[in-house]
């Protein structure tokens, strides 16, 4: 990925997926994710459909897997808690490798874990193959009310700077000796805190004020 | 505590999608009271802050960590209504473009953490302040007994769902205890936080926070004499 150009969630690329309306994809998303929900857990050969078709459309739009691989991390807790569920569960217990499961609990946690693992492959595609802005004007199509979008869009075009921001205030905290992570440094992490609601409040207020002074009537053009 | 795709079954994830419609246009109309025209760059810029926010991470137990979830602290410092905008909204960018929290669960999310908790702790927090000393220094430790009841309170909500509309077939009792047990333990930091940032905030700069404008108002002009 280009330093400087796009974001950090968007593979660019000239794909045909690329290409596709953004409104469409959001669409594809939405239904296809309904009818993975609504399988059932015991229907295994249609998961591997599924599976298929995402992977086909990946190779199609040529992102790497590897990459879609990096950012699959944010499922790691629920993958901890389907791995946990065969032993809670109630029902009938089964032997596996010699250790005593719930059957069921066995089963729901698969289906729970295929599921979970199209969804956030899924949405990884629609991220890395749509800009953000794409995504946004996508959501207007879709007839998503205007201020939804309208927030979504400085949220979106604020995040770097005020993630930045905190990342900046973070590193100073850390120079001087401080730990955010731990409890007895939590007053000096909370003081950032407040200074960067205060920081990004204001920084709204500039916004709304410069939009003012461009002629901002209280509607997106 | 982002649900998956998956987690509950399809007529669940329908049912709870139709209440974070309906929550979220409630917040449309209350926030711009809030806000009036401002509306669009400042709960673009107050969700923003939530998500960064959300990026700090603090040890919980056992080596696991929990983050901020953000809800009281948006509530009490830009408003209740604004607060449950700008969490769907986080809900919403995050679900889309870092799925974090399935696109199908997205309802479930908005009502559990948009919704409930921002509701839950808002009610505690004003109705704290209704009986305690009307002073600016009673905003933060009520805020903190109300981000501490928020978090287990959506917890004990999420609990309900998944026996209502749950895939998996786990003795609902032990769901309830594990959940709301857990989330105690994250709402306790959660309110230590939450009360030293609105505290930092209400010390430099009161008039920007929303649960302690209506203190300011009554509060009068005094000049103290030196004792010296």
């Amino acid at each position: 990925m280009g330093a400087g150009h796009g974001h950090r969630l968007f593979f660019h690329g000239h794909s045909a997926i690329h290409r596709a309306r953004a409104h469409w994809k959001l669409v594809v998303l939405l239904v296809f994710m309904l009818t993975v929900v609504a399988t059932p857990h015991h229907w295994y050969a249609v998961f591997g459909g599924y599976a298929l078709v995402l992977v086909t459309l990946i190779l199609v739009a040529r992102v790497p897997l590897l990459y879609i691989a990096r950012r699959m991390v944010v499922e790691v807790p629920f993958v901890v808690f389907a791995l946990l569920m065969p032993f809670i569960a109630t029902g009938p217990r089964i032997d596996v490798l010699g250790v005593s499961v719930s059957e069921p609990g066995l089963l729901a946690a698969g289906g729970f874990l295929a599921k979970a693992t199209l969804g956030v492959v899924a949405s990884l595609t629609l991220a890395a193959t749509t800009e953000p802005v794409d995504v946004l004007r996508g959501l207007r199509t879709l007839r998503m009310p205007d201020q939804i979008v309208s927030i979504m869009s400085f949220m979106i075009r604020y995040l770097d700077v005020v993630t930045d921001e905190l990342r900046r205030m973070v590193t100073g905290m850390r120079s001087r000796g401080c730990d955010p992570r731990s409890p007895r440094h939590w007053p000096m992490l909370a003081r950032t805190l407040g200074a960067l609601f205060i920081r990004s409040y204001e920084r709204g207020e500039r916004v709304h004020l410069a939009m003012l002074s461009r002629g901002y009537d209280g509607r997106m053009p | 505590m982002h649900v998956p795709d998956g987690f509950l079954d399809a007529p669940t994830s329908i049912a709870t999608g139709v209440v974070a419609v309906a929550g979220v246009a409630v917040a449309l109309r209350g926030a711009r009271k809030e806000l009036d025209d401002r509306t669009a760059p400042l709960a673009g810029l107050v969700a923003t802050f939530v998500f960064a926010a959300q990026m700090i991470n603090f040890p919980v137990a056992g080596g696991t960590s929990g983050h901020l979830l953000g809800g009281v602290l948006a509530a009490v410092l830009a408003g209740p209504f604004t607060a449950v905008l700008c969490l769907s909204v986080v809900l919403l960018v995050q679900a889309l473009l870092m799925a974090d929290g399935g696109v199908t669960a997205l309802g479930t999310n908005i009502t559990l953490m948009g919704i409930v908790g921002v509701v839950a702790g808002w009610l505690v927090f004003r109705g704290l302040l209704s009986v305690l000393p009307r002073r600016t220094s009673m905003v933060a430790p009520a805020a903190a007994v109300a981000a501490l009841v928020s978090v287990p309170t959506a917890a004990l909500a999420f609990a309900a769902l998944f026996v209502i509309g749950g895939t998996a077939p786990v003795d609902s009792g032990k769901v309830l205890v594990a959940m709301v047990g857990w989330h105690v333990v994250i709402g306790i930091g959660e309110a230590v936080i939450t009360a030293l940032v609105v505290g930092s905030v209400v010390a430099s700069r009161p008039d920007l926070v929303h649960g302690a404008r209506h203190l300011l108002a009554a509060r009068e002009l005094e000049i103290r004499k030196a004792v010296a």
